[in-house]
Parts: C-alpha cells; structure tokens; sequence
C-alpha cells in the first residue's frame, strides 16, 4: 500500500480510481495527562503526553483509511489530508482523507 | 496580598524557565536545521528531477508546546492595547520548525520530500478559553530515489 500526499505516484499511471476513503478517530486526554499540562502551563515546554496521543490518534486514521482501501480493492491512497477538529470539551477528532486509486 | 505574592512568583517562574526553554529550543532547532539542509522539502507536488523512484511514503512529524505563565500574561496585556502578540509568535514558530524536524526525522532514507502542509491547532486547557497549547503538524511524502548520489 503506498499512501502519498501528492496526487500522482511517479512512474505509475492510474488505472482505476475508488473514489474518497477516510479514516478518524476521535480521542480524549486522560486526567494524568492533564495534570501534567498544567504544570507545564507555568513553565512552557513541550506537552509530551499530548504530542504522543496526537500521533498515536493520526496513525490510527491512517490505519483506517487504509483498511477502507484494501476493502475496496486499492493498492494506494493518493492526495492524504489531515483535519483536526474539537468535537467536545476534551475531545479531539482527527482525520485523514484521501483517494484510492489502483496503479 | 498573597495572591499577589503567588501570581508573581508564577510569573518570574515562568520567565525564567519559559526563556531558559525558549532558548534552548532555538539551540535545538538550528543546530538541527542545519544538519538536515542538504535534504530538500518543498510545497509542490511534482519531482523536480526526472529520476525513477524507489520508495514513497507519507511523513508527519508533530509537537504540542506549551505556552508559559509569563508568554500568557503578556498575550494578556496585548489584547487590552492590541498589536502583534510577539510573545506568542516565537512560540508558533518554535513549534512548527520543530514538526519539520520531526517529519525529516522520521525518515532520514529520504531524497527529497515533496508537498510539505503545516498545520497548527490550539489545544485548549479547559477550563479558561485561553491557549494552553498549540500542535503543529507537519506532513509531507518523502521520497527515495533508486540511485542515491548521497551516500
């Protein structure tokens, strides 16, 4: 599976277009976390906790998109997109877009 | 009284680590960015060289950062005089060069990396509508060539 975000794979032209696939998650920080954002509220810093659930949270909507491409019988997804929104006090949802082609 | 006396012990607390971070950071970053330099990323989505490809693959690099006391309180006087918040203008462009980083990082194999998008997020404390955080993230596809003039 080769997953791009320009919207062509070099060298291989497209023979078949699946159309949009997509993949989200949507994920809340957890109090420990939270505590520690606090503290680091007064000092500055790097949120670790908050960066690592991010990227675990992004990896898995890729994971999901791909998995969506597999099923429709794509061997890559072409033009990826990430979005984040706030859905809720706390929560976050992420996902990432795009569009499966067989090359 | 004593509310006084805390809320500034908090904010020399945050000047003075805010700034030691701060600078650290920057120490990081351009030490880093200079490594990194002769590994081109560019914002279009063609090759520049009509070489044939081994290997494409999607990169992201992030980080959340943190804004301190100090940073927050002086965002806070410029929304009463308004103008450019510079305290905060550092800290965006600390977290952004620092997603770059991580995204060229992450695949040290690579050519080139093409179509690079950055994108920031405030990430909300809660329980103030101020800025707790902010994400930058970075995407791009890196790219490996078959025959790598690199060594």
């Amino acid at each position: 599976m080769i997953v791009t975000n320009i919207d062509n794979i070099p060298g291989m032209p497209i023979l078949e277009h699946y159309g949009i696939v997509q993949g989200s998650t949507i994920r809340a920080k957890h109090v420990g976390r939270d505590l520690m954002a606090g503290l680091k509220n007064i000092v500055g810093g790097e949120l670790k906790g908050y960066t690592e659930l991010l990227q675990e949270s992004r990896n898995q909507s890729v994971e999901r998109m791909v998995k969506q491409a597999q099923e429709l019988g794509a061997n890559a997804v072409i033009n990826v997109r990430f979005s984040t929104a706030s859905v809720a006090q706390g929560a976050a949802e992420i996902l990432a877009y795009g569009t499966a082609v067989r090359v | 009284m004593e509310s006084l006396i805390f809320f500034l012990f908090l904010l020399v607390l945050g000047f003075v680590l805010g700034k030691r971070y701060e600078s650290r950071h920057f120490a990081s970053i351009h030490k880093r960015e200079q490594e990194k330099l002769p590994v081109p990323v560019v914002s279009f989505d063609y090759l520049p060289e009509d070489r044939p490809v081994k290997e494409l693959r999607l990169v992201t690099g992030s980080v959340v950062v943190s804004v301190d006391y100090y940073k927050r309180f002086l965002a806070g006087l410029r929304q009463f005089f308004g103008g450019e918040v510079a305290s905060y203008v550092s800290l965006i462009d600390r977290a952004r060069r620092e997603a770059v980083l991580r995204m060229k990082e992450s695949c040290p194999q690579a050519d080139l990396f093409l179509n690079l998008r950055v994108e920031t997020s405030g990430i909300s404390r809660g329980e103030k509508k101020s800025v707790g955080g902010v994400e930058a993230l970075a995407y791009a596809t890196a790219v490996v060539y078959v025959d790598e003039i690199r060594p």
